[in-house]
């Protein structure tokens, strides 16, 4: 703990610093206040959105009731923040945005059916919403139907793009390959368990990882699946024991995960000595909050955003999402995904100079977000953002370190060729 | 698959896997035991088991909570105290929710199916509005993690060793109650015949709502265990739900004995696959089995030979 503390104090008196700032930054995006009188809505708005002079309707569709109201909650959150942060700094081409929130209750035909009343219904001018890939294969056939913009904001497994979604999250390759060659280039890892939760999306990581090791010429000891919600992994964890793997390749989801960082710990696997060194791609600093920051400490985290990421832009994203949501909330990948969907959608609008789907689609390609709480983003053709990997080191208190980042920003590449 | 390793090796894994076995029996054994003494006693589908289980993983939340911020003293010891008031609070609501529902329906075993369902559905959103949508992580006192090492490669998890002797004790002190005190031979005299039982003196109401206290006590006891195992957050009850269910079934509803003894045969057919094959697929040919056997034999493995 003692080592913890002089980088405390100096981040608190950075934050204190930023403060000062961090109403700056807002207004330097808008490059002067846009007049709605100069964009009349007859003009931005000619399919019957739901657009008037001073007022812009949004949707968010995210679960807050059901099992995965757990990790929707902070995409909620981050949408929030971002759409008032947006409001504050003047609206979208100078209206100010009004949102309608829909449950999706955790069950994917509500999914639909709230998707279908924002668009129809409600004519909304884009959705910020989903998480799971079920969500949004289940939404996916209305927005392309009535032709809504989603802005979709978790790490997935790749394999889709749709005319009608932005996709705020990394795909796959983005997250598994830069996280593999960094544990083999600094950790010197020559096997890896390969384990996740049954469903599409760590079976198809787990493909891209197996492929990506193979061609590395290494070793995968071992390769399992549990059903979701499973809560005893005792055996697996013998079978990790005995096959001895350098490195634990972890995609376990939901409650199991919690079940599984404490019988490992309880097994006397020690993460901290890196025998094995277990690496995640499932486990955010939302997750760690259910673990518990002692269960998984010394594990490392592959994926773009980490809530420690030490940056300007974070620690305003930071600090403004603490005042509207209290100190004790915690920041996940997902979360600052979903922060970026309002504002990838408001520059969109803004560079088309419309609120038409279609123009905003022909737009959004080359969109770039400097101030993104991750750091540069800037949306690829094929609708997914060229952004950073980094690796985390999981600290005690439920936080991450960032060991490693990525020189460049990394090409998103949803169908990554040899690997399907 | 010895070919790689050293006999050593080998035969001490098969060890910690036989341990794991027992671990999940006992797992499985304080998951049951709470709905069988309700479905297997008063014949009520208790589908809220789960939430019950999660109000007790809640009240050691709160005690972990409490005890540092208060008395942190107290911390290595607090484990014990949060388990007996998670009994109290879950055989509290149990007796609670007898009262205001489940005695209107006790005729009709299917509507009790419905609506212990919708309460779970209630008392999960409850959860949820009281302690938020997110898991909540409970600590534990150091002594309750880690590992004693037996050799170097064998390891047992101490919170396995807890669960067992929790399990161990809890079914016996079940037993006693059950089996050997005057108010068990109550039970048992309402289970064989209510209207006879009320005839010669038995309050059967109150035996009733005695029973179903205890038996979301036990629920609570076990769900505030799990903290050591599992996950504490609004839905996570319905993780077990599916377990304990079967386990229930597959002893043959009416017996105590048959619950132990079915956990004893599925904790180690799936433990023994898990290590053979995936997962997944230990527990669908766990489930295949269960399927079989309920198939030529559906009322269980134990069962209570009765007049009806």
């Amino acid at each position: 703990m003692s080592d913890d503390t002089p980088k405390k104090a100096l981040s608190a008196t950075r934050r204190q610093v930023l403060a000062g700032f961090s109403a700056l930054p807002f207004m330097g995006m808008l490059g002067g206040k846009v007049n709605a009188a100069d964009y009349p809505t007859a003009e931005v708005n000619t399919t019957g959105l739901a657009v008037t002079d001073d007022k812009v309707t949004v949707g968010i569709l995210h679960s807050v009731t059901g099992t995965m109201a757990i990790s929707e909650t902070g995409s909620v959150q981050a949408e929030k923040l971002a759409i008032k942060q947006i409001n504050e700094a003047g609206g979208v081409l100078g209206r100010q945005i009004d949102f309608i929130q829909e449950d999706g209750a955790s069950d994917w035909p509500t999914f639909a059916e709230k998707a279908k009343k924002l668009l129809v219904q409600d004519k909304v001018a884009s959705v910020m919403g989903c998480w799971t890939s079920a969500s949004r294969k289940a939404v996916l056939p209305v927005f392309e139907q009535y032709n809504g913009m989603l802005y979709y904001p978790t790490f997935y497994e790749g394999l889709e793009q749709s005319p009608n979604v932005i996709y705020t999250g990394q795909e796959a390759t983005q997250q598994i390959i830069a996280g593999i060659d960094w544990v083999v280039q600094n950790k010197g890892a020559k096997s890896f368990y390969l384990l996740g939760s049954d469903y599409i999306w760590p079976r198809t990581s787990n493909k891209i990882a197996r492929k990506h090791i193979e061609k590395l010429g290494l070793k995968v000891s071992g390769e399992e699946y549990y059903p979701l919600g499973h809560t005893q992994f005792n055996s697996v964890i013998n079978k990790i024991k005995l096959t001895k793997p350098d490195v634990i390749y972890a995609i376990v989801v939901g409650g199991s995960n919690v079940a599984f960082y404490k019988q490992l710990k309880a097994a006397g696997i020690d993460m901290t000595k890196e025998k094995p060194l277990l690496l995640t791609i499932s486990v955010t600093e939302d997750e760690i909050l259910g673990i518990g920051g002692e269960n998984i400490v010394g594990a490392y985290a592959c994926m773009k955003y980490f809530q420690s990421l030490p940056n300007d832009n974070n620690a305003e994203f930071v600090k403004a999402f603490k005042e509207m949501w209290g100190d004790e909330i915690v920041i996940g990948d997902v979360t600052q995904a979903a922060y970026l969907g309002p504002w990838l959608w408001k520059m969109a609008v803004e560079k088309a100079g419309s609120f038409d789907i279609d123009k905003v689609r022909a737009a959004s390609p080359g969109i770039e977000f400097a101030k993104a709480p991750e750091g540069y983003v800037r949306i690829h053709e094929n609708h997914h953002l060229w952004s950073k990997t980094r690796v985390g080191h999981a600290l005690n208190d439920g936080q991450y370190e960032v060991v490693f980042e990525t020189a460049d920003l990394v090409q998103p590449d949803p169908f990554p060729a040899g690997y399907q | 698959m010895i070919g790689d390793y050293t006999l050593l090796e080998f035969s001490s894994i098969l060890a910690m896997q036989g341990f794991a076995g027992l671990i999940l029996f006992s797992v499985f054994v304080l998951m049951a035991l709470g709905l069988a003494i309700i479905f297997g006693q008063m014949g009520v589908i208790n589908m809220a088991h789960g939430e019950f289980m999660i109000l007790g993983a809640y009240v050691t939340w709160l005690c972990s909570g409490l005890v540092t911020a208060y008395a942190p003293a107290l911390f290595p010891a607090y484990f014990f105290i949060a388990m007996a008031l998670a009994f109290i609070v879950t055989g509290a609501l149990g007796i609670l929710v007898e009262w205001a529902m489940i005695r209107h329906l006790y005729r009709r075993p299917l509507d009790t199916l419905l609506a212990t369902w919708g309460l779970s559905l209630i008392l999960q959103q409850l959860y949820r509005s009281v302690f938020g949508a997110r898991e909540v992580g409970v600590s534990l006192p150091d002594w309750m993690m880690g590992s004693f090492a037996l050799t170097d490669i064998i390891e047992v998890p101490i919170n396995g060793i807890f669960v067992m002797a929790l399990t161990m004790l809890i079914s016996l002190a079940v037993f006693l109650l059950m089996f050997r005190s005057r108010w068990g031979k109550q039970v048992r005299a309402v289970v064989q015949n209510r209207a006879m039982a009320g005839a010669v003196g038995i309050n059967t109401k109150k035996v009733d709502r005695l029973t179903f206290g205890l038996g979301c006590g036990v629920a609570g006891v076990a769900g505030s265990a799990f903290t050591m195992i599992g996950s504490t957050g609004p839905t996570a009850g319905q993780l077990y739900i599916v377990d304990t269910f079967l386990v229930v079934v597959f002893g043959g509803a009416a017996s105590l004995l048959g619950t132990i003894a079915s956990a004893f045969t599925i904790s180690q057919a799936q433990s023994t696959m898990e290590f053979f094959m995936s997962g997944s697929m230990a527990k669908v040919l766990t489930l295949l089995t269960v399927v079989g056997i309920l198939m030529l034999r559906p009322e269980g493995l134990f069962t209570l030979k009765m007049r009806r």
